[in-house]
């Protein structure tokens, strides 16, 4: 092999670049989500559907709703326990869930989704 | 043979029999339910929404007081930016002279009522509009009451709608509209209960849909009602006894290049 010692180096310096992040990062479990509740969402315990189906699903809820206000102008939604919700982003998901840093972003930047709700629409101000 | 003739009409018949039994019965026994969902069903629907714009009235406000609050009350609820300056203006209701708004009425001698008076200017809200007609991702749609919408979340900024549309009343948003100068925006956003648009899509005046569901006027007949002037007129052409069309019935009424077949829906009353 011509230049066998250049090579072996070569070799060794590129894996251990590539493993370097690797490297980096051992040991330390990323931070687990922590989605947090405000006093306001505790106290009502039911959202528009159950938590369960939110938690997995409410992505496809949004969706829904948006097509249906937008398109169709329907505003309001009706929860399978008869109770009737103005269909909106902004006025009522947001009323409750006032809290994005502790609530949406959680999950979000867990997982590293990035909804460009929040191009358009207004994120409630947080208090620090 | 599985089936003969006979055997056939049975079926048939039988299948008619419950298929109409079936949702007979259910109107009977649950009245509304067979709907997805009673509230669900837009509130406008057989309507046709329009407007009529008495510009005697709001001309004579417009001399006692540089009256603009039609056009503060609609920015204020949309969160429309002021850029300043004209070639980034997001537009939803404006004022232009009587020549522009109107220049199919040529008139070497205009009536000095109206000559280079500035007019109240808003999306027409076509009957046959154009700009949806163009539109490649059926973003700007015309609703079953006749309200020409955006939905922003499909618009891809071609702009098509804005070549199609011949009253200039779409805008591009060349800006985030969140950068927008803070001298001249200080409280901006100002309505937090209604998004922005993100740069790069067209928007325009939408007949304060999210109002009208609600079953509330749009915000600047509000706005002119509110200091009684009562020059902006909202209302159904479809029902013979509503507002607007006794309006229509009792005044002589203009509307902006009619001959381009585009059935404008804001009628100006001069």
């Amino acid at each position: 092999m011509y230049d066998g010692g250049k090579i072996i180096v070569g070799l060794i310096i590129g894996i251990g670049l590539f493993l370097s992040p690797f490297i980096y990062n051992a040991g330390t479990a990323a931070k687990p989500p922590d989605p947090q509740l405000t006093k306001k969402a505790k106290e009502a315990k039911v959202c528009v559907a159950p938590k369960a189906y939110m938690r997995e699903s409410h992505f496809k809820m949004l969706d829904e709703w948006r097509h249906t206000v937008v398109r169709d102008g329907e505003r309001y939604y009706k929860a399978a326990d008869g109770k009737i919700y103005y269909k909106s982003l902004q006025v009522t998901c947001l009323d409750c869930h006032s809290d994005k840093t502790k609530f949406c972003d959680q999950c979000h930047n867990y997982l590293s989704v990035n909804p460009y709700c929040w191009d358009c629409h207004i994120a409630p101000e947080e208090k620090k | 043979m599985g089936v003969d003739r006979r055997e056939f009409l049975k079926i048939a018949g039988y299948a008619t029999l419950f298929g109409l039994g079936g949702t007979a019965a259910i109107d009977i026994l649950a009245p509304g339910e067979l709907e997805a969902s009673a509230t669900g069903i837009p509130l406008t629907r057989g309507k046709r929404w329009a407007m009529v714009i008495d510009m005697r009235k709001c001309l004579a406000q417009q001399d006692k007081k540089k009256c603009k609050d039609c056009m503060v009350a609609c920015h204020r609820e949309h969160n429309v930016p002021d850029w300043g300056e004209p070639q980034h203006a997001v537009k939803w209701i404006w004022q232009d002279k009587y020549e522009h708004v109107f220049p199919d009425h040529p008139n070497e001698f205009v009536d000095e009522g109206v000559e280079g008076r500035p007019f109240i200017l808003m999306c027409n809200h076509c009957y046959n509009p154009p700009c949806v007609r163009v539109c490649p991702t059926q973003a700007t749609f015309k609703r079953e009451d006749g309200i020409v919408v955006m939905d922003m979340h499909r618009c891809i900024g071609c702009r098509f709608c804005m070549a199609a549309c011949p009253y200039g009343s779409r805008s591009f948003n060349w800006g985030d509209p969140r950068k927008a100068p803070k001298s001249l925006n200080p409280d901006y956003p100002t309505n937090k209960a209604y998004p922005e648009r993100s740069k790069g899509v067209v928007e325009k005046c939408n007949f304060c849909t999210e109002l009208v569901d609600k079953g509330e006027l749009p915000i600047c007949v509000q706005a002119c009602d509110k200091i009684k002037v009562n020059a902006l007129h909202f209302g159904d052409l479809a029902n013979p006894e509503s507002n607007v069309r006794k309006l229509l019935r009792d005044h002589y009424s203009v509307r902006r290049k009619p001959a381009l077949g585009t059935g404008p829906n804001v009628f100006y009353i001069i």
